[in-house]
């Protein structure tokens, strides 16, 4: 009888120091563009997920335990990771001249500030990414897309940006910036977005 | 049917500057390394890279493959952009691995899987997690974490 006492006491020890045995945390952050977002945290015994800001879950070796974190709590506790994250990426886009390869009036003032924002940065690398408006097919618009992508980046080298550190690529019609039906045709979907890192 | 036209104006007016083009091509390609996944922009304190068994330290501008693995020691912090503008920051005390980096640019389509052994991890997600919810996890020694294009910290004992 004692022994079974002992026994069930050793067991509920154990159980609470199992239970309070915190393995990591997880904090979703207020999205900078407003979107809705979410992180699905998955544990051997359970799921929970997060989505609204500072939504937060502990992970415990009876499953994540959700909570609710602060501003002032993620400085604290993630003080060192946040202060090393990259600047973000800037987002540049240059519009063309219909039927041409030549860039639209508005964007040559653009390109001057694509170099400061190279310039400012340590190890610049750029993205360089060509979209078609919707007319025609994929197989029409994947190289089209890619050879206006392939126009700024020679752009680019030209004025003396390292070649390793310019990668262009071709989105076709696949993200269109303003959305419209397929076979429309519209300027402001015929660019390239350049992303400086 | 009259972008039809424009388009396949532009298409060619830009073949007749086929050479040049095509020089260029050629050098984007053969430079556009499918091994580079991302690169390091950040190191502050002790750092370390380790790669096929090897380690040494990690500075900024390296660039990043998949399998590499980020140690950073107790006065340790490291930044990093990958190929699809995620961006990830390791505070001190943390081992991360990029497990997996396989990104197709033109359909955003892919898959981003990293894992914080130990330490502390901010993620900014990229394109591909933008483009489809399955695209990106981090794992830690006891939870994986789906990210659904999102900004988050997670820490890992």
């Amino acid at each position: 009888m004692t022994r079974n006492v002992a026994r069930a006491v050793a067991v509920a020890a154990f159980g609470m120091l199992v239970w309070g045995c915190q393995t990591g945390t997880v904090v979703l952050l207020p999205e900078k563009d407003g979107k809705a977002t979410a992180v699905v945290v998955k544990q051997r015994d359970g799921e929970v997920t997060l989505r609204e800001p500072y939504a937060a879950a502990n992970f415990s070796n009876t499953g994540p335990r959700a909570y609710q974190s602060s501003e002032d709590d993620v400085a604290a506790q993630f003080a060192g990771a946040l202060a090393a994250l990259p600047e973000r990426p800037a987002e540049f886009t240059l519009y063309f001249v219909e039927g041409k390869d030549e860039l639209a009036d508005e964007s040559r003032q653009i390109v001057t500030a694509i170099y400061a924002e190279i310039a400012k940065r340590p190890v610049p690398d750029v993205l360089v990414v060509g979209h078609t408006d919707a007319v025609g097919s994929d197989q029409l618009n994947d190289p089209l897309s890619q050879r206006r992508a392939e126009i700024v980046r020679a752009g680019l080298i030209q004025s003396g940006i390292a070649p390793e550190n310019i990668v262009a690529i071709g989105r076709g019609k696949r993200e269109l910036f303003v959305p419209t039906d397929d076979g429309v045709a519209h300027p402001r979907n015929r660019r390239v977005v350049i992303f400086v890192r | 049917m009259k972008c039809v036209m424009t388009d396949s104006r532009t298409k060619l007016h830009e073949r007749k500057r086929g050479p040049a083009l095509f020089a260029v091509l050629a050098m984007c390609c053969s430079l556009a390394s499918a091994a580079e996944i991302g690169q390091v922009k950040v190191v502050r304190g002790q750092v370390d890279l380790e790669r096929n068994g090897q380690t040494l330290p990690a500075k900024v501008g390296m660039r990043l493959e998949t399998a590499d693995v980020l140690r950073t020691g107790a006065d340790g912090s490291v930044g990093i952009t990958m190929a699809d503008n995620s961006l990830l920051s390791a505070g001190s005390n943390s081992i991360l691995s990029l497990d997996r980096f396989d990104y197709d640019p033109t359909t955003n389509q892919g898959r981003f899987d990293t894992q914080l052994q130990k330490g502390s991890l901010s993620v900014i997600s990229g394109r591909m997690a933008k483009q489809s919810p399955d695209a990106m996890t981090v794992r830690t020694p006891s939870a994986i974490l789906g990210v659904r294009g999102t900004e988050f910290v997670v820490s890992a004992q």
